[in-house]
C-alpha cells in the first residue's frame, strides 16, 4: 500500500494542531478536517510549492473559523476536562506553566510563536500561511515573545479572560 | 572600525534567533551582541522560549498516528477508480430521476427498503421539535460526524446545503431497521427544516435511483448508494428537494 504524499506531514500538523488545541482529540479532529479539505483541494495545488506550508495553510484557516463560530468556545470547555490525558496532566511543571501560557495568548500570537519557534518556517513561509504581510509576522512575533514573558512571570492579565 | 557602530534594530535581532539572516549578517549582529550586553539578554530569552516551546511540543512527533488520519487520506483513493463508473451513472441516475419527478405519484416499480417510512417519521418527530430538535448541534460538528460515524461504522459527512439556503442545525442518532441510523437536521432562514437520514439498509440493498414517496405526510427523497441508504425529507417542491439531493450526494462521493 502506497502511502498519501500528505502522509509524511501528519506527524508535523498535529504538532502544529496541538499547540493550537491543547486537547487532543480536538487537535486531531483539526487535522482530519485539515486532510479533508486538502484532497478536495489537492487539485489546486500547484507543483513545486511547498506542499507542508500548502496544508498549514488550509489548517489555520480552518482553525480561524473555528475560532469566529461565536459559541465555539462555550461548548468546548466540558470536553477540555473531560478529554485530559494521562501525558498532558504529568507534564512537568515548567512545560505545564508554558502550556498554560500558551493557551492564554491571542490565538495570532499563539501561531506565529509556533510556526516560527517550533515549525520553523522562514519568515515568508509563515507570512503566507498566515496570509498576512511579512511585516505583520515580524511585528506579530515581537508582540507575542513580549506577551509570553509576561504571562509567564505572571505580569500580563490572561487573554480573554477578565479577572476582577 | 572595529565595532559595528550601528544600532542592530528588534526585528534584526528577532531574525538571528529564528535563523533568517544570511550567514555573513548572522556574524556581523553576533559581533554586536557581543558588546550589548542587554541585547544579548533579550536574545537569550527569546531563543529559551523557542526551545521550551519545542520541549513541550515536539513530543507529539514521537506519538503514533492515530488510524483515522491516515485512513482519511486513504479513502478516497480506493474510490477513485470508480470515480468514472460513477460519472456514468450519474447520468444515468439523472435520467431516472427525471422520469421519477415527471411522474412521481406513480409507486416505485421496485420493492423499497423500509428505512425511508423510519426516515419520515423521524422528521416528523423532530422537525417539529422547538427546543430539542438535535441531539449534537452544529456548533460541535466534527464531533458530531465523529460521533455518528463510529456508530454507525461508516465515513459520515454533513453535507454542506448552505448554497441551497439550508443551514446545519445539527444530528442525532436513532434506532434503522438493522442497527443505528444518523439523522442530520437543516434549516433556511425562515426556519423550515429539512432532514437527511443515513442508515445501513443491509448487505444484500442494491443501489438505487432517486425515489420519491409521500410518508407520514411529508416528503422523502431516498437512495441506496454503496452500503448506506440515505433519505431525504421535508416539505419542499420536488424539483428542489432533488437539488438538495444532488449536493448530499456529491458530499458523500466526492
Amino acid at each position: 500500500m502506497d502511502s498519501h504524499p500528505f502522509e509524511e506531514h501528519i506527524p508535523r500538523l498535529r504538532r502544529y494542531a496541538r499547540a493550537l488545541l491543547r486537547d487532543v482529540t480536538r487537535a486531531d479532529d483539526l487535522v482530519q478536517d485539515t486532510l479533508e479539505r486538502a484532497l478536495t483541494k489537492y487539485a489546486l495545488f500547484r507543483r513545486g510549492t511547498d506542499l507542508r506550508a500548502w496544508l498549514f495553510t488550509i489548517m489555520h484557516n480552518f482553525h480561524i473559523n473555528q475560532i469566529r463560530t461565536a459559541s465555539y468556545r462555550a461548548v468546548t470547555v466540558e470536553y477540555d476536562d473531560a478529554e485530559m490525558t494521562p501525558e498532558q496532566t504529568n507534564d512537568p511543571t515548567a512545560l505545564r506553566d508554558l502550556a498554560i501560557a500558551l493557551e492564554q495568548l491571542a490565538p495570532e500570537h499563539r501561531e506565529v510563536l509556533v510556526l516560527v519557534g517550533v515549525e520553523q518556517l522562514t519568515y515568508g513561509e509563515a507570512a503566507s500561511v498566515l496570509g498576512v504581510p511579512i511585516g505583520t509576522v515580524m511585528s506579530r512575533l515581537s508582540r507575542a515573545r513580549e506577551r509570553l514573558a509576561a504571562v509567564l512571570s505572571g505580569e500580563a492579565a490572561p487573554y480573554l479572560r477578565r479577572v476582577k | 572600525m572595529s565595532e559595528s557602530p550601528q544600532p542592530v534594530s528588534d526585528e534584526t535581532l528577532h531574525a538571528y534567533v529564528d535563523g533568517q539572516l544570511d550567514t555573513a549578517r548572522a556574524v556581523e549582529v553576533e559581533a554586536w551582541l557581543a558588546e550589548n550586553m542587554e541585547a544579548a539578554e533579550r536574545v537569550r530569552a527569546w531563543r529559551a522560549q523557542n526551545r521550551a516551546l519545542q520541549a513541550l511540543l515536539d513530543p507529539v512527533l514521537d506519538e503514533a498516528v492515530p488510524a483515522r488520519l491516515t485512513e482519511s487520506l486513504q479513502r478516497p483513493r480506493r474510490v477513485r477508480p470508480w470515480r468514472a463508473a460513477a460519472a456514468v451513472a450519474w447520468m444515468v441516475i439523472g435520467a431516472l430521476a427525471g422520469y421519477a419527478l415527471h411522474d412521481w405519484r406513480t409507486p416505485p416499480v421496485v420493492v423499497a427498503t423500509p428505512f425511508f417510512e423510519r426516515a419520515a417519521v423521524a422528521h416528523v418527530v423532530y422537525a417539529a421539535e422547538v427546543l430539542h430538535p438535535v441531539e449534537v448541534s452544529a456548533e460541535q460538528q466534527s464531533h458530531l460526524v465523529q460521533w455518528l460515524s463510529k456508530r454507525l461504522g461508516r465515513e459520515l459527512r454533513t453535507p454542506d446545503f448552505a448554497p441551497l439556503g439550508y443551514q446545519l442545525v445539527g444530528g442525532r442518532l436513532l434506532p434503522g431497521d438493522k442497527g443505528p441510523a444518523a439523522q442530520f437536521m437543516y434549516q433556511d432562514a425562515r426556519g423550515a427544516r429539512l432532514t437527511l437520514y443515513v442508515s445501513t439498509p443491509g448487505p444484500d440493498a442494491q443501489p438505487t435511483a432517486f425515489r420519491y414517496e409521500k410518508e407520514a405526510g411529508t416528503r422523502v427523497l431516498y437512495w441506496v448508494d454503496r452500503d448506506l441508504g440515505f433519505a431525504l425529507v421535508g416539505e419542499l417542491e420536488q424539483a428542489r428537494l432533488l437539488d438538495v439531493a444532488h449536493l448530499a450526494y456529491q458530499a458523500f462521493n466526492f
